[in-house]
C-alpha cells in the first residue's frame, strides 16, 4: 500500500485566497484587558448604565473562571492581556449611505465577493457586513422595515430598541454560560440584531459577514435573533480573516429566541484563516450558539459548514421548550493540515413532543482532528421526545483522526434515540474509478467529498450551497496528490 | 492499438505479471481466459494505471506512446476504458452527475464543447435504451444499491457513453443473468468498429458465443501461455486449463 498512502498522503500548500489585509486608518484601544477597558468599550458605543452594568457583571464573573479544557483540542496558553478588545476603522462622522463608507473598507468586502451596493447582491439576501469590532454597513433595512423587521448591527439595535435587546440579551445564553461567553459579555463590540414581528415571513435571507481585519485584536460579536409567533427567517453568517503567523481569538456568542410556530434557520460558512501548512498562525474560533424554542410548535435548524480555523470548539444546541418543537442540527467539519476542531451539538428536550435530529460529517486529512462531540438531554417532563443522530466521519490519509464522543441523559422512558455513527476512509478504489472515467484526482475527492456531505449541504439556502462546495474543495485542497 | 512487451508486475513484494505478451489491433476483439488469480484483472488494472502495481519490466505502447508514462485519468480521456470486475460505490454522488463530469473531462480535454445538462441528457436518452438503464438507475448514487447485474450494465453504459479506443472488459459477464448477458453482449456488439479495439477478459466460453473475439489468450501464473482462434476458448470449455499447463509448453518454460 505504499504507493497509495502516498498517493492519499502528499499534502500540499493550500492557499486561502481571503488572506489580505486591509490598510485602513483605524481607532484601536490598546492591548490588554481591565474594568477600564470595559468602560471604554461601552463608551466608545453610547451605551445605556444598564449595558455596561451588564458588561461589569460579566467581566468579573470572568476573571473567577477557569479557562475549559475537557476539549479534544490542544493549543497553547492564550495571553488575554495581549490582545487588542476594539479596533474600528474610524470614521469622522455618522454614516448615512454607503457613499460614505471608508473606500478602502468597501474595497475589503467587494474583493471578498460581497458586494454592499444594494442592487449587485444576490437577489433575496440583506447583509450586514462586520469588519474588525464593528458593522459597517446593513442592507435592504428600509425594505425590511416595510415589514417592520428590524435587521441592524446589534449597537444601533442598542440604541434604537433598547427594550427589545434588553428583553433577550442574555436569555438563552447567559453571561455566565461559560468562560468564553463572559469574556464576550464584557467586551462585545457589535454584531446582528434582527427581530421578525408576529406572522411575518422574512422575504429575503438574511445574512452577516464578519471580516477580522487589524492586527493582534480579538473578534467577539453577538447575534440576537428573535422570531416571534409564526414568524419566519432564515440567516447566514460567513467569516474570512487575513492570514497572519499569529493566532486570532474569536469568541462569539449567537442567541436564537423561537416563539409559538416561530421558525429559525441559522446557517453558518466559517471560513476563517486556517493557519499555514505548518500550522502557524490561525484564528481560535471559540464560540458559543443557542437557540431556545420557546414556543410550542417552533423550530430551529443550525446548519454549518466549517472550513476555517487554527482550531473551531462550538456546540450549537437547541432548548426545546415548547411542546412541539423541534431541534436540528446539520453539520460539515473539515480539519487539513494541523486544523482541530470539537464540535457537535447540545438538544435539550424539555417540552412535550420535542423533536431532534442530528446530521454531523466530520472529514479529516493531513495531521487534522476531528471530533463530534454531542449531548442529547430528555428531560423526565419531555414526553415522546424522538432524537435521531448520524455521525459520520471520513478520513483523508492516515495521520489523521476522528473522534465521536455522543451523550446520552434520558430521564423520561417513553423517549426514542437513535444514534448511528460510521467512520470511512477515502478509497484509493473510488478515486481510481473515477479517474479512470477521465476524473482528475481534485475533481474526484471533490465529488466524494460533496456526496459524503449531501445531507447537510441540501439544507443550505441554494446560493450558499454551492459556495458551500467551493470552499470545501478549497480547504481540501492538496490534501490527495 | 496496444502492443505489451513482456511486461512484469509487482504488487506487495508479490510478482503477479512475469512477462506478459500481447499485441492488439484496431477494429480486433480479443478475449483473455484464465485460471483464478493468474493475473487478468491485475493486467487489465494495469493497463488503466491502478496505482496499486508496480511495473519491473517490460512495456505497453498505447497508439505508439508509452501507457505507463501516463495518469490514469489521462489515459480514459485519451480513449483507454475499463469496466471494472467490481465497480465501485460512491454514496451521495448522482449516477448522472457522475457521467457528465466524465464525458465532459474527455470532452474538455479534446478540445471539444463541454454538453451542457439538455445536450446530456439527450445523450443519455440515446444510450440508455440500448443497455435498458433507467431513469431510477441515473438518479441513484453512482452503483450504490445496485444489484451485480446492474452495476455491470452501468459500465458498459458508461462505455457507450465514453466511447473509448480501447475497451478492457473484466468479467462483465459474471453475475449477469442470460437476458441481461445478451443485452451486455448486444451493447457491446455495437461498439465493435474499425477504430476501437476491446479485450474481454472472461472465464466462460458463454459471453463469447455473443460477442466473438478474433483472438482467444490464456493467461497463466503472469503469462500469456497459449493464444488461438475463438475454437480455443471451446476447447477450454471442456477441458479445463489443465492440459495447457502440463501439455503444451508455456514459452520459455
Ligand atoms: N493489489 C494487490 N496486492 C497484492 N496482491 C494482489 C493485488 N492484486 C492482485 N493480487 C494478487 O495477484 C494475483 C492475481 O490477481 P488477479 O486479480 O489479477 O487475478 P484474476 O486472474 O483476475 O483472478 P479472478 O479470475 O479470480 O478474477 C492474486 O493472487 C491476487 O491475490
Ligand atoms: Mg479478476
Amino acid at each position: 500500500m505504499s504507493t497509495s498512502t502516498e498517493t492519499i498522503e502528499q499534502l500540499a500548500n493550500r492557499e486561502y485566497k481571503y488572506g489580505f489585509v486591509t490598510d485602513v486608518d483605524a481607532d484601536t484601544i490598546p492591548k490588554g484587558l481591565n474594568e477600564d477597558v470595559v468602560r471604554l468599550i461601552s463608551e466608545k458605543k453610547g451605551e445605556p448604565a444598564w449595558l455596561l452594568e451588564w458588561r461589569l457583571k460579566a467581566y468579573r464573573l470572568w476573571l473567577t473562571m477557569k479557562e475549559p479544557n475537557w476539549q479534544n483540542v490542544k493549543y497553547d496558553p492564550i495571553n488575554y492581556q495581549d490582545i487588542v478588545y476594539y479596533s474600528a476603522p474610524k470614521k469622522k462622522k455618522v454614516l448615512n449611505s454607503l457613499d460614505e463608507m471608508d473606500p478602502e473598507v468597501r474595497a475589503t468586502f467587494d474583493k471578498l465577493g460581497i458586494p454592499l451596493e444594494e442592487q449587485k447582491l444576490f437577489a433575496g439576501v440583506a447583509v450586514d457586513a462586520v469588519f474588525d469590532s464593528v458593522s459597517v454597513a446593513t442592507t435592504f433595512r428600509a425594505k425590511l422595515a416595510e415589514k417592520g423587521i428590524i435587521f441592524m448591527s446589534f449597537s444601533e439595535a442598542v440604541r434604537e430598541h433598547p427594550e427589545l435587546v434588553k428583553k433577550y440579551l442574555g436569555s438563552v445564553v447567559p453571561y455566565s454560560d461559560n468562560f468564553f461567553a463572559a469574556l464576550n459579555s464584557a467586551v462585545f463590540s457589535d454584531g446582528s440584531f434582527v427581530y421578525i414581528p408576529k406572522g411575518v415571513r422574512c422575504p429575503m435571507e438574511l445574512s452577516t459577514y464578519f471580516r477580522i481585519n487589524a492586527k493582534d485584536t480579538g473578534q467577539f460579536e453577538r447575534t440576537l435573533i428573535v422570531a416571534d409567533e409564526g414568524a419566519y427567517v432564515s440567516y447566514l453568517e460567513g467569516c474570512t480573516a487575513p492570514m497572519r503567523d499569529e493566532h486570532q481569538l474569536h469568541a462569539a456568542v449567537v442567541e436564537l429566541v423561537a416563539h409559538d410556530d416561530a421558525t429559525i434557520k441559522y446557517s453558518t460558512i466559517q471560513n476563517w484563516y486556517p493557519g499555514d501548512k505548518d500550522g502557524k498562525g490561525g484564528i481560535y474560533n471559540f464560540v458559543t450558539k443557542r437557540g431556545l424554542c420557546a414556543g410550542r410548535s417552533s423550530k430551529i435548524t443550525w446548519t454549518q459548514v466549517e472550513t476555517g480555523s487554527s482550531i473551531t470548539w462550538k456546540y450549537p444546541g437547541c432548548i426545546l421548550q415548547g411542546d412541539n418543537s423541534i431541534g436540528e442540527f446539520y453539520s460539515v467539519a473539515t480539519t487539513n493540515n494541523w486544523q482541530q476542531a470539537d464540535t457537535g451539538t447540545k438538544m435539550i428536550h424539555i417540552g412535550k413532543n420535542t423533536r431532534s435530529t442530528i446530521v454531523s460529517k466530520g472529514i479529516s486529512a493531513g495531521h487534522g482532528q476531528n471530533t463530534y462531540r454531542g449531548l442529547v438531554r430528555i428531560g423526565k417532563n419531555a414526553k415522546n421526545a424522538r432524537n435521531y443522530s448520524q455521525c459520520d466521519s471520513m478520513l483523508i490519509g492516515d495521520k489523521c483522526g476522528a473522534h465521536t464522543f455522543p451523550y446520552l441523559e434520558i430521564k423520561n422512558t417513553s423517549a426514542r434515540v437513535e444514534h448511528e455513527a460510521s467512520t470511512s476512509k477515502i478509497g484509493e478504489d473510488q478515486i481510481f474509478y473515477c479517474r479512470q472515467r477521465g476524473i482528475s484526482t481534485e475533481d474526484a475527492v471533490n465529488m466524494i467529498v460533496s456526496g459524503f456531505c449531501k445531507e447537510v449541504f441540501r439544507e443550505l439556502p441554494m446560493e450558499f450551497a454551492v459556495e458551500a462546495q467551493k470552499l470545501l474543495s478549497v480547504s481540501l485542497e492538496g490534501s490527495v496528490g | 492499438m496496444l502492443q505489451i512487451k513482456n511486461l512484469q508486475v509487482k504488487a506487495e513484494d508479490k510478482q503477479i505479471l512475469t512477462g506478459v505478451d500481447l499485441h492488439v489491433k484496431a477494429g480486433q476483439v480479443h478475449a483473455i481466459m484464465g485460471p483464478n488469480g493468474s493475473g487478468k484483472s491485475t493486467l487489465a488494472r494495469v493497463i488503466a494505471g491502478h496505482p496499486e502495481y508496480v511495473v519491473t519490466g517490460g512495456e505497453v505502447l498505447y497508439e505508439g506512446r508509452d501507457l505507463l508514462e501516463m495518469d490514469p485519468d489521462e489515459r480514459a480521456r485519451e480513449g483507454v476504458f475499463m469496466a471494472f470486475q467490481y465497480p465501485v460505490e460512491i454514496a451521495g454522488v448522482n449516477n448522472a452527475y457522475f457521467l457528465k463530469a466524465a464525458v465532459n473531462a474527455k470532452r474538455k480535454h479534446l478540445g471539444q464543447p463541454e454538453l451542457d445538462a439538455m445536450e446530456f441528457m439527450e445523450l443519455i436518452k440515446e444510450k440508455s435504451k440500448l443497455l435498458e438503464i433507467n431513469q431510477a438507475m441515473l438518479q441513484r448514487a453512482v452503483n450504490e444499491g445496485f444489484s451485480g447485474g446492474e452495476k455491470k450494465r452501468n459500465e458498459i453504459f458508461q462505455m457507450a457513453l465514453l466511447e473509448p479506443k480501447l475497451a478492457v472488459l473484466d468479467e462483465t459477464d459474471s453475475g449477469l443473468d442470460i437476458d441481461a448477458l445478451k443485452t451486455v453482449a448486444a451493447g457491446v456488439n455495437t461498439m465493435r468498429g474499425p477504430d476501437r479495439a476491446i479485450i474481454v477478459v472472461t472465464h466462460y466460453q458463454r459471453l463469447l458465443d455473443y460477442i466473438v473475439p478474433d483472438h482467444v489468450h490464456v493467461l497463466s501464473a503472469g503469462r500469456i501461455v497459449k493464444s488461438g482462434g475463438k475454437e480455443l476458448a471451446l476447447e477450454l470449455e471442456q477441458k479445463g486449463y489443465s492440459w495447457i499447463e502440463t501439455g503444451a509448453q508455456p514459452v520459455g518454460a
